[in-house]
């Protein structure tokens, strides 16, 4: 049995000056190891290992550790212990030894922080699901982002980083759920459709005028919320309980006109002005962060300007379409714009436009300008009604700009660089022209790679190559099927004789068109980065040598293309094969010449690759990605943020028709695989070795 | 135990009028096509009601309806017809497509693009003003009578690049879009398909708006009035809203899980 009686004091002295090259550095251990030699030998080993893993990379680091893990030892676990080592190595690699101690330093925050964050709900982890929460809410397309301070500016919604104020993650995610909701209500139902900077330059007490203004108007939306949204409400209600959030029944009483549907914003602000002096508004309720008219205003009058202009043109064209007269009087008269529902459902935000009393069916664009003029107003002025002339084009006020960044034909001005995009997950939008991807050869290596692979495998291409074989596509006409297109006459004189004999009659006397063209162009797409050093990269191009072998008999298109590079301005492509190139000694010299290089930063490979692919007229494209890891590089893509990406990019690639699927011999994989690529589109091979047998197996499976 | 019917193409006339529920000129469109005898392309997203239209209008012309879901290997044969050895001699079949124009029927396929493109070809001659079906094996010409109607569905939302329909074969057709109802008539269909009350069919009809908000930005497409209605009969033999939406809707749109999750909380908040 192992011995678990504790550490004696001498050996623990000895073990740390031993690490900490005490000769050298003069650190004092003893007093720590005073400390150590008390503790059980559970944590005393658990410690001890830690500190001779930090001393190996600097031993004031370590010897700074020793003293503040002492002393939170008591507070906190050993895999929170362990982020919190992991952050500091990672300071260290980063920023040097000097930030690196500030990270050991303040381990009391990072304690405490942790502690928070036990039940918390992190924007961060939740803004994939609320974001397409909020898009599906009617109306604007709201983005959600993380601030300081929660508000909104009726484009965005701003939320904390980080909700704490119930115990459950699951109520203080649904907290978040209700800021949106109660946010949304007041961009959809109106609260910022009087501009209210004249009032609050009028009033004494700006502040006390806002916060009663807010606290009228949540009565108002919220009523809204009830009707529209009641099972939301019902949360909300529970939260607001559960929160301590209670309203008394005289604010009931006040606000209570206000609950009716044809109830304004101005009649809360008329409320405001006649009870500002008299009451003292409630407590301001945490589901709405403070109204910023300032912010408000700005972004509606950028935005009016711009729909309006925007709106017009796409009248224009939609009047073209019905071949009307464009004559400006008698337009005026039969194109009109009415509330859907008698103004009174969806607090009024449904406008339909008739011409000739006929409703006209708006083309998606328009219908969705038409809802956001119309969250602004109120209503649709006469004066948006008015198709905009022939010559009134203003391309800088009403549309986004035209061309898409993602236009491989748009190119920065020095040739033979790619710009592509990339998804930020956290502000939810992408980066435009973020990346810069080059194309660079890649220098053939002519020795006996080749020889040694075919000599190392020679069994497994013959087997490999005899099952392609069989998978290849001829225009073949099966014979003896029991369904067909047509009579096998063969089959059917030698049934029919048998049959005549008092045999049996066959029943397979058909003859079949076998149509399975093998239409396929795939795209491999190898891991070059740092990490693959040494067999990962061996392997990697001993499976390449097998699988071109392979393909050779098979006749699909395809073209291998390596991928690294360090930071978003130096992404490196290395075509080895393109589309069309033939498998020839230079190819395989290439091939031989694959080297790790950098990082994995593989959205914008991704990006690029797919639409090299795209050019390829093929049945089915696939896009097969070679990887020993996570996407990672240097400047920050890694994390969630490089997951994000490239499951952006793998998202996009689909939706041009390409499949994309992901061999990867990263044992981790497992748990981010299924969200980069789907369930069931990407292999784990366990041992590098395995690799070369394995992908053609994969590939023959993946396409037949 | 209940009777399975097996019934010949040419006997396939509805019987029974199918609940359609017209949003615009399309039934007017869809007679004065069948008069002047050209053939009827029918477009939109899934689950919008063109299958429907194709019975209602079968049942209003009083013609027989043959339905061919096309799919990747579907062959000329499988359409046209093919021989077949019965009792020691070969015996030839007509395919759907043949029986319907022998039949005067109205032959209706569904999801044209899947079909492989040398089948679609073979319907070219019927669907211009020749108005003859080849059949190649046995060297004949089959004339189509007046009564026979060529239709086709086509959904052009979700299909890929490689999978659309050539020029040479949508321009022989007259094209009738579809979309989903508004609001108030999705309801009132909702309502009618299965008895649910109106409040609980218009919620429904909201959740449907909201998911359609998504498309695009994360779904490929919106709800469909087929799925609605599907929630709508599990809610009416006594499956709560949340769970009736959760496995009719969510699940059934996405495989995504931060969608599906998305999705529910927009169900929850309505119901």
């Amino acid at each position: 049995m192992a011995d678990t009686s504790p550490l004696e004091l001498q050996t623990i002295i000895e073990r740390l000056d031993h690490w900490l090259n005490v000769e050298f550095s003069g650190l004092k251990t003893g007093e720590h190891a005073v400390v150590i030699a008390a503790l059980e030998r559970e944590q005393q080993e658990y410690l001890l290992a830690r500190v001779q893993r930090i001393a190996s990379a600097n031993i004031q680091l370590a010897y700074q550790f020793i003293i503040h893990a002492i002393r939170v030892l008591d507070t906190i676990d050993h895999p929170a212990l362990d982020v919190w080592i992991a952050k500091t190595m990672d300071t260290y690699d980063q920023h040097g030894l000097h930030q690196a101690m500030e990270t050991v330093r303040t381990v009391d925050e990072f304690v405490r922080l942790r502690q928070k964050r036990a039940g918390a709900a992190i924007f961060e982890q939740v803004c994939g699901v609320l974001s397409h929460f909020v898009h599906g809410l009617p109306g604007r397309q709201l983005q959600l982002r993380a601030g300081e301070q929660c508000y909104t500016d009726t484009e965005t919604i701003y939320l904390p980083p980080l909700i704490d104020w119930l115990a459950s993650t699951q109520d203080n995610f649904l907290i978040y759920k209700c800021l949106i909701a109660c946010h949304w209500a007041q961009i959809h139902y109106g609260t910022f459709r009087e501009p209210l900077a004249p009032y609050l330059q009028e009033s004494r007490n700006p502040e006390q005028f806002l916060n009663l203004f807010q606290a009228f108007e949540s009565a108002r939306v919220e009523a809204w919320l009830e009707r529209e949204l009641p099972g939301l409400y019902r949360t909300l209600q529970r939260l607001r309980g559960e929160l301590g959030e209670v309203y008394d029944e005289q604010w009931r009483g006040l606000s209570h006109a206000l609950r009716e549907p044809v109830a304004q914003a101005s009649d809360s602000l008329q409320l405001t002005q006649r009870y500002l002096d008299t009451i003292e508004p409630p407590r301001n309720s945490l589901f709405y962060g403070p109204i910023q008219p300032d912010s408000v205003q700005e972004t509606i009058e950028r935005r009016k300007e711009k729909q309006k202009s925007r709106f017009r043109q796409l009248l224009r064209n939609l009047i073209r379409q019905f071949q009307e007269s464009d004559d400006e009087a008698s337009l005026a008269d039969r194109l009109k714009a009415q509330s859907g529902h008698g103004g009174h459902k969806d607090g009024g935000n449904e406008w339909q436009l008739t011409l000739n009393e006929e409703p006209i069916a708006l083309p998606q664009e328009a219908r969705s300008l038409l809802t956001s003029i119309v969250q602004d107003i109120g209503y649709l002025p006469d004066d948006y009604l008015r198709p905009a002339g022939p010559d009134e084009y203003e391309p800088e006020l009403s549309q986004e700009p035209l061309s898409d960044p993602d236009d491989p034909t748009l190119r920065a001005s020095e040739t033979g660089v790619y710009r592509y995009r990339e998804w930020d997950f956290r502000r939810q939008q992408y980066r435009k022209n973020w990346c810069a991807v080059r194309e660079y050869p890649v220098t053939p290596v002519y020795d006996d790679f080749y020889c040694r692979t075919l000599d190392k495998y020679r069994g497994v291409i013959r087997q490999l190559r005899k099952s392609f074989e069989a998978m290849r596509d001829e225009q073949r006409r099966l014979k003896r099927e029991a369904h067909g297109d047509d009579v096998d006459l063969d089959a059917l004189v030698e049934a029919l004789a048998d049959s005549h004999d008092g045999g049996e009659l066959a029943d397979r006397l058909f003859t079949r068109l076998q149509h399975a063209e093998r239409d396929i162009a795939v795209m491999f797409m190898v891991d070059m980065s740092g990490s693959t050093r040494g067999w990962v990269n061996e392997a990697e191009r001993e499976a390449l040598i097998l699988l071109a072998e392979a393909l050779q008999t098979l006749g699909d298109r395809y073209a291998i293309y390596g991928f690294s590079g360090m930071a978003r301005e130096r992404c490196e492509i290395y075509p080895v094969k393109k589309f069309g190139e033939d498998y020839d000694a230079q190819v395989r010299a290439r091939i031989g010449g694959i080297q790790p290089g950098d990082y994995t930063r593989m959205g914008a490979a991704i990006r690029h690759l797919s639409g090299i692919l795209n050019r390829q007229e093929a049945h089915s494209r696939i896009l097969i990605t070679l990887s020993d890891g996570k996407p990672d590089d240097y400047d920050n893509y890694r994390g969630q943020y490089g997951i994000e990406d490239t499951r952006r990019a793998v998202l996009e690639a689909r939706h041009h028709g390409i499949h994309p699927y992901c061999i990867t011999i990263d044992k981790e994989a497992r748990a981010y695989l299924p969200h980069l690529y789907g369930p069931a589109c990407y292999t784990l091979v366990r041992e590098v070795a395995e690799l070369p047998c394995k992908i053609s197996e994969i590939y023959r499976r993946l396409t037949s | 135990m209940s009777v399975v019917s097996i019934l010949k193409p040419e006997e396939c006339y509805v019987r029974e009028e199918p609940f359609y529920q017209p949003v615009g000129d399309e039934v007017a469109v869809f007679e004065a096509a069948y008069r002047e005898k050209l053939p009827v392309l029918v477009k939109g997203p899934t689950g919008c009601g063109k299958t429907r239209f194709m019975e209602y209008m079968a049942w209003r012309l009083e013609r027989p309806l043959i339905t061919v879901s096309c799919h990747d290997d579907l062959t000329a044969p499988d359409l046209v017809g093919r021989y077949l050895v019965k009792g020691g001699e070969t015996a030839w079949v007509d395919g759907p497509l043949a029986s319907a124009v022998r039949a005067g029927g109205i032959c209706y396929l569904d999801e044209i693009v899947e079909a492989r493109k040398d089948t679609m070809v073979v319907i070219h001659p019927l669907a211009d003003d020749r108005r003859v079906l080849p059949v190649e094996k046995r060297g004949e010409l089959i004339e189509a009578p007046d009564e026979f109607c060529l239709a086709m569905s086509y959904n052009p939302g979700y299909q890929g690049v490689l999978k659309d329909l050539k020029q040479s074969t949508r321009q022989r057709f007259v094209a009738l879009e579809f979309d989903y109802p508004a609001q108030a008539l999705e309801t009132a269909i909702i309502v009618r398909e299965t008895g649910i009350d109106e409040a609980t069919a218009d919620r429904l009809v909201r959740f449907a708006h909201m998911t359609r908000n998504l498309k695009g930005s994360g779904l490929d497409e919106g709800a469909s009035t087929r799925l609605l209605v599907h929630a709508a009969r599990l809610m009416r033999s006594g499956i709560s809203p949340t769970t009736a939406c959760h496995t009719a809707i969510a699940q059934a749109l996405t495989d995504d899980g931060e969608m599906v999750s998305a999705v529910n909380e927009l169900s929850s908040s309505l119901f």
